[in-house]
């Protein structure tokens, strides 16, 4: 584990100093901040917790959006600079090079996403605001990036083109958010199906709500496991090819 | 063969290194490696030889545990290198034709990450970092940012991330690559340091490159070994072809009467020289060196000159590899 640790502290530290890490940062910071005053704070006046609600659900959208960009490189950029040989020829499993890649990418999505806690502070001045509701927000979002991430991990895991894994994850994590509406319009029990793969939705939901359900953690924790597993065995097949 | 397979593990020789043995690796239809056997002693520096797609890139990348051989075995120190791969790549440092460098970090804590990352303890990362740094003079660029660097630096920090954990093994894929004159002979120096403390197998096209570094050369064309041995094994190998030159003083006529009587020359060729003397070359594939001396002293000429033409390192390429596309 001492691996994943030293690979995840370079990772985090590359994206950081990078001046990708930098627009995506700029830009999620100052999306998020816009998004809240302008549609979170906008239309009247509103009870603490339906802002927010509206917060953690506008959050959890810049998030899995940003998610994306953050895991694009994680293993594509290692292939097309050439210095995955480093990692791939050290006594490192599989596994610990796709954990540490990956915590890597977590690390910098959770600070990103808690410098964002400035926002439920400023519902304080004017209202009421449950810290239980802002933990639950926030998990929630966490999860749900991590989800993301981890699918991110995966696509990058299968190609060396940076712009080919950004494509390959929204075209299996736009599916898993628009299984929603298939859950809605589907029959039984195709329909449960859809609505329980459905991403964000009814997993999501509680969570902004400042609700904290077993079955929406393990939800999350299952995405991510599976994707990231399905990065190991990526990886370890391109040693075959 | 030297070796018995029990489990993952082999039995071999006392100072084997590195044991390959019936070697395959495809890649769809294309065949990059088939059925390449060799053995390497620890300590040797030996030298990968062949054309641009011959195989010695596959070949190293597998020795590098980044690929896994589709048939055959493969054994770093009687550990197979499928079965035991985590355990043989802390056996290993590899260094890619492209340096594998993470161009954003200074030199110091690239070398420190990769100290650690082949699991060096951290109390003795400072310690090996500043001593690699020292063997490829790179203590002077320790706080720089790779991306600052020139090739030839780059390349140095290469080989020193592939020694900082000193391990048994070093792997050079094409390690001049790319390099100016001046950095070659630097870049030469520091790989001849790495004999003796390490058992080192270098790749490249450079046949000069490879005879002034290794110890002994592998030649490959087309995914099979077509040769191996010392640079004069290769060159002067019995039941070869080979070149005698002599410079004799004497009449042309005494000389083709010294050599009507001998046996073993295959062709000969003499030219006349501005200084009055005659030039010979003589044709043979065995050695007959004493017997033609004698011959020519007791014809009645001087013999001023004598030695043994070697085949060229070349010459011995080409036509190793030369046989072998005679052959498909």
């Amino acid at each position: 584990m001492k691996s994943v640790y030293l690979i995840a502290r370079r990772e985090a530290l590359s994206i950081l100093r990078s001046p990708q890490g930098f627009i995506i940062a700029a830009l999620y910071l100052a999306l998020v901040g816009l998004d809240f005053n302008l549609r979170v704070l906008g239309g009247g006046a509103k009870y603490s917790a339906d802002v927010l609600t509206g917060f953690f659900h506008e959050l959890s959208g810049f998030t899995m959006f940003f998610s994306v960009f953050i895991s694009m490189g994680l293993i594509a950029k290692e292939r097309e600079t050439g210095t995955f040989p480093l990692l791939l020829s050290s006594p490192v499993k599989d596994f610990e090079i796709i954990l540490g890649k990956f915590f890597g990418a977590y690390l910098f999505l959770m600070l990103l996403t808690l410098v964002t806690v400035y926002m439920p502070l400023l519902v304080m001045v004017n209202g009421k605001v449950s810290w239980g509701h802002v933990c639950a927000g926030y998990l929630g979002v966490l999860l749900l990036g991590s989800a993301v991430l981890a699918i991110g991990t995966f696509c990058s895991s299968m190609t060396r083109s940076q712009i080919v894994a950004v494509f390959l994850t929204l075209g299996i994590g736009m599916p898993l958010v628009l299984f929603w509406l298939l859950g809605r319009f589907a029959d039984k029990p195709l329909n449960d199906i859809f609505a329980y793969l459905a991403i964000h939705n009814i997993h999501f939901a509680p969570f902004k709500a400042g609700k904290v359900h077993l079955r929406d953690i393990v939800y999350y924790f299952s995405v991510t496991a599976f994707f990231l597993f399905a990065a190991t065995r990526t990886l370890e097949s391109r040693r075959w090819r | 063969m030297c070796l018995t397979r029990t489990g993952c593990s082999f039995s071999l020789r006392p100072g084997t290194m590195i044991v390959a043995n019936d070697l395959q690796k495809s890649f769809g239809d294309v065949c990059a490696l088939d059925g390449v056997s060799f053995e390497i002693g620890k300590g040797e520096c030996v030298g990968l030889l062949g054309l641009n797609g011959a195989g010695k890139t596959t070949l190293l990348r597998i020795l590098g545990c980044l690929l896994t051989p589709t048939a055959g075995t493969m054994t770093v120190e009687g550990r197979d290198i499928s079965g035991a791969a985590n355990y043989v790549r802390g056996l290993i440092g590899f260094l890619p034709e492209d340096p594998p460098l993470y161009s954003e970090m200074k030199v110091g804590a690239f070398l420190s990450f990769a100290a650690m990352i082949r699991g060096i303890p951290r109390t003795d990362v400072g310690g090996r970092v500043q001593d690699t740094a020292r063997r490829c003079q790179l203590d002077k660029m320790i706080d720089e940012r790779i991306e600052t660097l020139s090739y030839g630096y780059r390349k140095r920090v290469g080989i020193a991330q592939a020694i900082v954990h000193n391990p048994p093994l070093v792997i050079l894929d094409e390690p001049i690559a790319g390099l100016d004159p001046a950095q070659i002979v630097e870049m030469r120096e520091l790989v001849r340091g790495l004999r003796g403390q390490h058992t080192v197998v270098i790749s490249s096209h450079i046949l000069t490159e490879i005879s002034q570094t290794c110890d002994r050369i592998l030649v490959m064309q087309r995914g099979k070994m077509v040769g191996s041995g010392t640079e004069e094994e290769l060159t002067g190998g019995m039941g070869k072809e080979q070149r005698l030159a002599a410079v004799v003083r004497g009449e042309r006529q005494a000389v083709e009467k010294a050599l009507a009587g001998m046996s073993g020359i295959s062709s000969v060729a003499i030219e006349d020289r501005a200084d009055g003397a005659l030039d010979l070359s003589i044709g043979t594939s065995e050695d007959i060196r004493a017997a033609l001396s004698r011959a020519l002293v007791q014809g009645g000429l001087d013999l001023i000159e004598f030695e043994r033409k070697k085949d060229q390192l070349e010459a011995t390429f080409l036509r190793l590899t030369g046989d072998k596309e005679g052959e498909r």
